[in-house]
This record gives C-alpha cells, structure tokens and sequence, in this order.
C-alpha cells in the first residue's frame, strides 16, 4: 500500500470501513480522525446557521477512547490483534438511547439533565469494541415524528438544503452522518425512523429484523415496533455495523436467539445473478412524487441489467397498514410514556400553590410532552379503552397478521422486495406540521416492515430536483444478508453510473475548506 | 364511527394524566376526529377469523435465571430523583385513596 | 377527619333476612430470589432503594425478562389448587397511574392467567369440608411501597407528603381469585378464615412463600355481597382490601355482612366500592366507588412473550409437589392412632414435622410423641426457644429410645441426657458414654448397695419379712441414691428380694 497523507476533509469523506483499514494499517491514529470529526462538528453543527444534528458532544471521552486504541495498536501484541475490525472509529449515537456519563433527553423537555446510571446494550457493544463516541443526536422527541421538527430542541437542518427537513426522528443521526460529522450513528426505526431520514439525507439506514438487535436501554416509543439500526453512508458499513450490535440480549425477551451473520460478506458479495427482486405494486403511483418514482424505476432497470430477475407482487393489505400502524403505535406508546410522571426522574413542574401528587402528575406531563406526543398518548389511550378495544387495536393486530400473510406469501415468490423508502423528498420545514395526517402519511411505505418485523434498507438512489431519493430494499424475518447483498449492488452499480458517491453530487457536501492538494486522488 | 369530542378527550387526557385546557382540548378533538377517521379502515378487513398478532417474530419461553445482579445503590437510585428524603422518593399527598 | 359510623345490623339478624356471597383475591408473595421481572433481590427490611435494579425503577430503556423460577412456582400453586394449566398464556399491561407503580402500569396476566378451573377443599373447624371452586390464579407483579408522613395518623388522607421505597415494587405476586362463594350461611366468616388459613398452609407448605401475613406475604381482598334468602340474583358487593391476617378476614366478613344488611334493611342499596379495613375498631370504611377511572386499558405486554407450557413440563413440576397439607394431616394422625386432642395438640405445639421425622427415623408415634410434647417441650419452654431452634432432632430422639430399648438408660437419665444434648453437648450415646450415665446393671455393684440399705434400714426389712412387699421401695430410694439413679428399679427390687429371702 502506498503510503498517503490525508487532510482532514478527506479523512471524514472515506467510508468507516476505509477508516478502519487506514487505522489498522497505522496511516492514521484514531485521535487524528476522531478530533477531524469534532472539528468538523465545531465547524458545520454549531451556531444560528449550523446543522444541529448533536444534542450533546463527547469531546474529552471521545478522544480518550480514541487514545486507548492508538496506545494499544502502537503496543502491539494479543490486545492489539483482538481489537474489532471498527476500533478506533468514532460514532454518533441517537439521543434515544441511554448512555452513561451523557445526558440522554429523547428529544423531549421532560428528560433535559436526566444522567442513565446504565448503558444500552448497544452502547456496551461499542464501548466494549472501542468505538469513540462523539455524542448524542437530535430526533423528534420520543421518536415521534418524520421531521425532526418534534425535537423539544430545535430542529436539525438538511445538510443537502438547509431549508429543508433531514427526514426523522433520526434526522439528526442522518444529518450528522451526510454531513461527513460521523461516520457512523445509530438510529432507531419504529416506522421508517432509520430509513426516511436516510432516503431524504442521501444516506443509508438499515432497520434490521425485529429481535436482531438489543433494545435494552433505548428509551421505548412502541416496543413491537422498535428496532436499533446503523445508519451510515455506504451499506458495507452499515452491514458491519448491524454486525457489532447485533446478537442475542439476554435482557431483552424479545432479543432473537442466534445472530444474524454473514452480513458483511453478503454486502462485499456483488453478484446477484438470478436475485428474484419482488416490486410492490402497492407501494407507487399515487401520493409519490414523480421524481422519486423515476429514480426508482431507473434502480429497478440497473438491478435487472445486473442479472437480477424482476416481477410485480402484490400486499393486497398494505392499504391498512397505515391505520393499523397509527393505533398500534399510538396505543403502546401511551403505555410506553406513563412512566414519565416526575417521581422517580424527569422534570417535575408543580403547580401554582401546589397540588396533590395527581395534579403534579398532569402538570408535569402537560408541561414536559409536545403536542405529538401528546397526540399519539390521547390516540393510543383512545385506542385501548373500554369499548373500543376491538375495533382499535384489536383490529389493528389482525392487520398485522394479514400484513405478514401478504409477505409471506411475496416471499414465496421473490427473495427481496423493492419500493421507493418515501413517496416525497425532504420537504421544506413547516410544510407538515400543521397536518399531522400529511405529516404520517410519509411512512406509508417503510411502516409493513416494522409491522411485520421483516428487515429494511434505505439506499440513495439518486437526485429528484437537487435532492436525495432513497430505494428500499425488503427481506424475509433473518433475511438481512440478502437485503444487505441487493443494496451493496445497487449501490456499486449507482456509483459507478454517477463516478462517485452520491454526496459528491451535492457541491455543499463535496466542497471543502481547504484546499484539495494535498494526498492524491482515490 | 368516530366523532371524538371535547368531553372524550377530556376524559382520555385525564386518564393519561394530561392536564388541558380548553383550547387544547378543543384543537385536540379536531385532529383526533380526522386521524381516527383515515386509520379506522382496519375494521374493514378484522375478520374474526384472522388471528390477531401482537409480536411481530413468535418466540416463547424466554426466562432468566433467579440469580440477583444489576442493582443499583441507593444513591444512584435517586440521584435523579426531583424530590427525596431518608433514601426514599418524596412525593406530594395523594388524595386518590389508597 | 371522623369517620362515619355505620349502621349495623346484629349478625343473626342479618344471616335470618340474607344469605351472602362471598369471593376472595388472595395475593402471594413469591420467595423467589429475585424479582418477577427484574434481577434485583426479593427481600424484606431491607434499606429503601437498595434491592433495585434499573428495571425496578422503570428508567427509561428498561425491558423486563421473567424470572424461570417464579413461572414454576406459579405452575406448582396452580397444580396444588387443583387447577388446569394454560398451554399458553400471557402477560398484560394493566395502566394506571400510582407513585407505587414504577412504570404507571402493573404487569400482569389479564385474560391468559397460567391457572385457572380449580377448587380448594377448605375444612372448617367441626371437620365439615367446603368446597372452594378457584377461578384462576394469574402471576404479577408488587408495588412499591408507601409512608404516609405528616398529620396525625399517618394515614393517606391527611399526609402532608408521601415517600416512596422501591424495594417491593416487582416481587413476584400470584393473584388467587374464587369463583362467587355461596351456601357458606351463618359459616361464612369462618369460611373465610378458613379459605385464607389453607392457602397460606399450601404456600407454605410448597415452599413457594414466605407465608407471614404481618409482612404482607399473604395478602386477602375480602369480597361480599348479600342476596335475601331465597334469592339467587347476587347482591352488588363491596371489596374489603388488604385484610391481613386470618383472623381479621373473618371479622371483616362479619362486619360486611352486618353493615350491608343495615343498608338492605333500611330500603338502601349497595354502592360497588372498595372498603378499607381497620383492625382497631374491626370495622370497613368506604374507600373509592368504581368509576370510569377503572379503565385499565389491558393489552397484551409487547416486551414479554407468551409462556407456553408442556405435558412434560408440568408432569416434572407436579412430581415435585408435596403432599397437601391437609391431606398429609389426615394421614399422619389416622398412621399414629392419636385421639383428635392429641393431634391437635401436637398441631399446635407445631411439632408435627418433628413426630414425622422422628417416627421416620424409626420411633414409634406414641414414643415420638411423650418425648416432642414432654421433655423437649419443656426444655423448649424453659429456654424461650422455638422447639424447632432448640437443637434436638428427630435423631437425637430415636437415639434415646434406643438406649432406652437396650437398657443402657432408663427414662429418667433419658431425660438428663436431652437436656445435654440441647446444651450442644453431643448425641445421647456419646453424653451417656462421656459421663457415665448408663444404668448400673452389675449385680455386684448393686448388691453391695442393696446390703448397705438393709444394714441401715432394719425397720424396713421387719416390714417386708412380715409380708408388706411395697415396703420394700423404702429400700429402692437409697440404692438409687447410692448408684446416683442409674441403677434399674425393678433389678434392685429383685436382688432385695433375694437377699431377705423372700418370695413374691
């Protein structure tokens, strides 16, 4: 390998798996790329005019953890060698999910200052692999939302246009990430959380199969719904990444028994050569932008030029999906966020002249949820009460059912499916928010996979009007490799198509500060 | 079917421990009534002989050893804690019964 | 605030004009090591706070897991209530929003309890048996607990301010729920005593609880409701909570019955409400009438998958079940041939495991029985000591009564050797061989004893030639005395026989 000198700018462009090579290989020091993303933070995240994607920043743990790996990498040795493939490599973690010696808020007033005297599965994994982290970002509070706009805590910018919303609730892991501040993030994708923001932020967001990765420590919105995920930007990283976090939680009950393996190799692997790829009738056509309908049909073309073999299927029940989503959600995130009632934590608000501990209760909860929360709390309390049970959310379940049927019986035909991951593309901030219905009516095509449990991926699948549209790949349940092996193909053929990555589309993202001299061409 | 009205939300912020004012409540009706209109659907097609699924993968049988592990001190206990008083969390009076 | 005197209808008033319905949820604790769903310890008295885990306190991101073993103890209590077990079940959230209740919802088992269709045969005290028809009884979970400070009683309706200890919240709880009670008349506070006293004996005798009431291990919600005689169309019924000991479940069932049948009487209805129980003046005061606040909003826990059982599984379970203490009761004493006073008796003195062991060990009942209700007793008794931690076993019992079989000791050294044995001083054979307590049965010695006697008492031996053989225990004292009680009596008394020469 020759050896070559890397600014920084070039440095947090390269994909985390090239991090990992130039660290391995001792080109780089992990405090070199860790400080090149907190510069890189100070310089486009902060201010009136930054990005905003992070809540808070690990600045002095995170470069300490990058110093244990460069100590233990210059030692040598058994400790050396037993370093993850990642170490050394920094992360962002979604203010969602509870960290030790960070503020963990979920977006929400009601958490501000809250400290977790534990870690997330997740986070031990990362931790335990040597991932420095570099903080915690923004997302509609309690997840809830497709915007960001629902974060207590002001809203996070679309690095593609700043007028524009970075998808959510994720949309601060997936700004951070498309803004080249992280290589690396995790997410959480209840109903496209992960994939939206990563459709509309030219970026990758995978929701692995339900089970697949610990939820223990990720602050619950609706618990058979919820799944951890990486979002990055290529899909052999987010491969490696599902594959860290992965593996069975024993203190998580519905954590899957094996691992999900083989992913990264499936994503290296290429050849999809006789892939059946099933397109969901049901998820085109009306209310999808005509844009992000071409694109998808231009990813479909590439696919089959590719060797993979193409055929329509039909979800004859996606049409419920939506509703049954929107009372099974609701309904366990009224459950989920009862205990949010300024007792044990959180920030109690006291009435004037005091109150019982009902009223502290109510004002607490008055004064600490948004209005969207608010909104799902009284939907889910409306869904699960006396006399409406069946209709609701009983009803909603069997649409779950019938929903799974309609997959099953697709996969029996094809081995993944494809849809475009959002019918729009970002849209401009306000645009939605007085119409929470509009607003909902962008998971319409990520919500069967959360449904269902099945995985999804988002994948960038070029450019309508300037700005990113995102392909969607599905699989059966422990189907993630296979979903992983028709994105990495789409993805290389994309990028061979457009000479690059799809960020260096976008002059605000390829451009850089200093001068491009320095090191050589890729 | 729907139709939600003021007094419906009224009662279901009180069950959720909201606390609202009028115009909440009101604003709140309106968007209930439109959500619950487009999502209502689901009943179209809830036959009763489909099986109603509340886990998305089935596993069964999912048990932990009866080993204690994992506890937190006292101190960490509340360090959170808005209100507390000899180790313990403080609350105001409940009036509720008991 | 003063409470509202009720009017009250005396008992035989009431049981002339109603016949009442009774039904009981009866909450166990679980002696689990740790927590239903969390790994925090399940212990009592502990410092606040200390037995919790994140999970406990319902932090945000917490997950439940079950604990395995309070799944089987559910199953054997469910198997001891002679009720069916659920191939599947599952837990439920149940929402309400409370400072015990960590995460504003109890989990629960809502329309899937692991037991259900059951009976318990509760026997009342003139042996009548009752039938009992359980109608499920489901797992769940603790509340923390509450102290009410500030004002003058301590009692929630004028604290200033409450505290809250999580130590509880999360204890593995079984939720035992009757079916509708009826045809118990004038018995059903005893009944209710009954019911109550047989569920904790179960529990007990499982091994699945504690079992003590005054820590809240058991724990009886009393329900009651009054039909006038004739009618079949139960009455509305009120729901006594939280009564605390055997004891009181009776008298608040009698005070129930009493109150509503004013009500009745007097042209009133019932209001369906909670009552709260109070032990000093034995009488219920309402609590919170049920109202649209009771919507619970069951759903099934979406972070807990269903518990699906096996033939095979339950079949291991129930092979591991102990006898039902009941049962096990009728069969010992009928196997020992004690009279109904004896049995109850040793029932009382709570030694009926120890007479177990003992004639186990191969004592006879009647042995096993003088030595446990006797002497052991009374060393029990003088040492202020259960009779369980006094240090005598079932061994050391049949021991002695070996010894005593060989004639090495005889019951009066018997009893000197148990006093050392409860001092730690070893086994009988070891404290007769140690200190020379074994009865002296060499003739020689005794002879030369029995001729000192006849030497110093001349008196006695006119009176026995003269004919008055019971004289001759005047002798047997000082031969005793000289052995230091280790001689045989009835060898001294044949040796003086001999000596004087004369015949019986």
């Amino acid at each position: 390998m020759t050896e070559q000198n890397y600014t920084p700018d070039q440095l947090i462009r390269l994909s985390a798996l090239q991090m990992a090579d130039l660290l391995r290989a001792g080109t780089i020091t992990s405090v070199e790329l860790t400080q090149a993303h907190l510069d890189r933070i100070a310089d486009v995240d902060g201010g009136e005019s930054g990005i905003h994607a992070f809540l808070h920043v690990n600045t002095d743990e995170a470069l300490a953890v990058a110093a244990e790996v460069d100590a233990i990498r210059a030692a040598g040795g058994l400790e050396a060698d037993a370093l993850h493939p990642l170490a050394g490599v920094p992360i962002a973690v979604k203010d969602l999910i509870v960290t030790i010696g960070q503020p963990t808020t979920a977006g929400s007033k009601m958490l501000e200052g809250w400290m977790s005297p534990y870690d997330a599965t997740v986070v031990e994994k990362i931790r335990t692999a040597r991932l420095p982290i570099l903080g915690k970002t923004n997302l509609d509070e309690f997840a809830m939302g497709s915007s960001t706009e629902h974060s207590a805590f002001g809203n996070t910018l679309n690095p593609w246009d700043p007028a524009r919303i970075p998808g959510g609730s994720g949309g601060g892991s997936a700004a951070a990430v498309a803004a080249f501040m992280a290589p690396l993030a995790l997410g959480t994708d209840t109903g496209g959380s992960i994939r939206q923001p990563g459709a509309v932020t030219g970026t990758v967001g995978a929701k692995p199969t339900y089970g697949g990765v610990s939820r223990y420590g990720v602050i619950a919105m609706a618990s058979s719904l919820d799944q951890v995920g990486p979002v990055t930007r290529t899909v052999q990283d987010s491969a490696a990444l599902q594959e860290l976090i992965g593996g069975h939680d024993p203190r998580d009950s519905t954590s899957l028994p094996k691992p999900l393996e083989g992913l990264l190799t499936a994503a290296q692997q290429q050849d999809i050569t006789g892939l059946r790829i099933g397109i969901v009738k049901e998820l085109q056509g009306e209310g999808y932008q005509a844009g992000v309908l071409e694109r998808f049909q231009e990813a479909v073309k590439v696919l089959e030029d590719a060797g993979a073999v193409v055929q329509e299927v039909s979800c004859p029940h996606f049409g419920y999906a939506l509703g049954a989503y929107y009372l099974i959600m609701p309904s366990e995130v009224s459950s989920n966020l009862a205990k949010f009632d300024g007792v044990r934590y959180g920030n109690r608000v006291v009435p004037d002249g005091g109150g019982t501990i009902e009223q502290v209760m109510g004002a607490t909860r008055a004064a600490g949820f948004g209005e969207e929360v608010k909104r799902r709390i009284i939907l889910g309390t409306y869904a699960l009460s006396a006399g409406y049970y069946d209709a609701y959310y009983g009803s909603a379940q069997k649409v779950r059912t019938l929903i799974q049927r309609d997959l099953e019986a697709a996969f029996d035909q094809v081995d993944v499916l494809i849809s475009p991951t959002s019918p729009t593309t970002a849209f401009a901030f306000g645009e939605k928010l007085d119409d929470p219905l509009a607003m909902y009516l962008n998971d319409v095509a990520t919500i069967p996979a959360n449904l269902a449990g099945i995985p999804g991926i988002s994948v960038p699948g070029g450019l309508s009007e300037g700005l990113p549209v995102g392909v969607q790949f599905l699989a059966p349940v422990r189907g993630d490799a296979v979903m992983y092996r028709a994105a990495a193909a789409l993805e290389s053929r994309l990028e061979q198509q457009w000479g690059g990555p799809i960020w260096q589309q976008s002059e605000r993202l390829a451009a850089t500060d200093h001068s491009q001299t320095a090191g050589g061409d890729r | 079917m729907s139709a939600i009205t003021r007094e419906d939300v009224a009662h279901l912020a009180r069950l959720a421990h909201i606390q609202m004012d009028g115009e909440e409540l009101d604003r709140m009706a309106g968007e209930l009534d439109v959500i619950v209109d487009a999502i209502a659907s689901v009943s179209e097609v809830a036959s009763q002989d489909v099986p109603a699924t509340s886990h998305p993968i089935p596993l069964n049988n999912v048990f932990r050893e009866d080993t204690p592990h994992g506890m937190l001190t006292q101190e960490q206990a509340l360090a959170m804690a808005p209100d507390a008083e000899d180790g313990q969390f403080k609350v105001p009076a409940i009036l509720d019964g008991e | 605030m003063a409470a509202v005197t009720d009017e009250v209808l005396s008992f035989d008033e009431a049981m002339a004009a109603f016949d009442p319905v009774l039904g009981f949820e009866v909450h166990v604790e679980l002696n689990t090591k740790t927590k239903m769903f969390s790994p925090a310890p399940n212990a009592f008295g502990d410092v606040p706070n200390t037995n919790v885990s994140p999970v406990c306190l319902g932090l945000p991101g917490v997950l439940p897991v079950v604990n395995g073993e309070a799944v089987e103890y559910s199953i054997k209590l469910g198997l001891a209530l002679n009720c069916q077990i659920a191939e599947t079940c599952r837990f439920a959230r149940k929402n309400y929003f409370y400072p015990d209740t960590p995460k504003n919802f109890q989990t629960s088992q809502y329309d899937e309890p692991i037991a259900f269709d059951g009976w318990l045969d509760v026997e009342l005290e003139d042996g009548t048996v009752f039938r009992v028809e359980i109608e499920r009884a489901h797992m769940e979970e603790d509340a923390g607990k509450l102290t009410h400070v500030g004002g003058a009683s301590g009692r929630i309706q004028d604290a200033a301010y409450s505290l809250v200890d999580y130590n509880r919240a999360g204890v593995p709880l079984v939720e035992i729920v009757t079916k509708p009670i009826v045809g118990a008349g004038e018995r059903a506070p005893e009944l209710a005593r009954a019911y109550v006293t047989a569920i904790r004996d179960i529990v007990k005798n499982l091994d699945i609880s504690d079992a003590r009431m005054e820590r809240g291990n058991v724990r009886c919600d009393a329900n009651v409701s009054l039909m006038p005689k004739g009618s079949t169309t139960f009455g509305t019924r009120t729901e006594t909570k939280n009564v605390n000991s055997t004891r009181a479940v009776a008298h608040a069932v009698t005070f129930e019955i009493q109150r509503q049948a004013a009500v009745l009487q007097s042209g009133g209805s019932i209001v369906q409400e909670t009552r709260h129980w109070h032990e000093d003046t034995r009488t219920t005061t309402s609590g919170r009438p049920k109202s649209d606040a009771d919507d619970y909003r069951y759903f099934p826990e979406p972070d807990l998958v269903p518990v699906h059982t096996t033939p095979e599984w339950i079949e291991r379970l129930r092979a591991e079940l102990p006898e039902p203490p009941a049962e096990r009761r009728k069969r010992l004493k009928a196997e020992w041939g004690y009279s109904d006073e004896e049995f109850r008796d040793v029932v009382n003195a709570g030694v009926t495991e120890e007479i177990a062991a003992t004639v186990e060990a191969g004592a006879t009942a009647s042995a096993a029985r003088k030595w446990w209700m006797g002497e052991i007793a009374r060393l029990a008794n003088v040492a202020e000591k259960d009779i369980a931690d006094l240090g005598v076993t079932p061994e050391h019992v049949v021991e002695i009564e070996t010894l005593i079989g060989e004639k090495t000791i005889n019951d009066k050294i018997a009893k000197q050797v148990l006093g050392f044995v409860a001092a730690g001083e070893g086994t009988p054979r070891q404290i007769v061989e140690a200190k020379g307590l074994a009865v002296v049965s060499d003739d020689g010695a005794l002879t030369t004893a029995v001729q000192e006697a006849i030497e110093q008492n001349p008196g006695v031996v006119e009176k026995i030639k003269g004919g008055k053989l019971q004289a001759v225990g005047a002798l047997i004292g000082p031969v005793m005395k000289a052995t230091r009680g280790q001689a045989d009596a009835a060898r001294v008394r044949e040796i003086v026989l001999e000596q004087l020469g004369v015949q019986e």
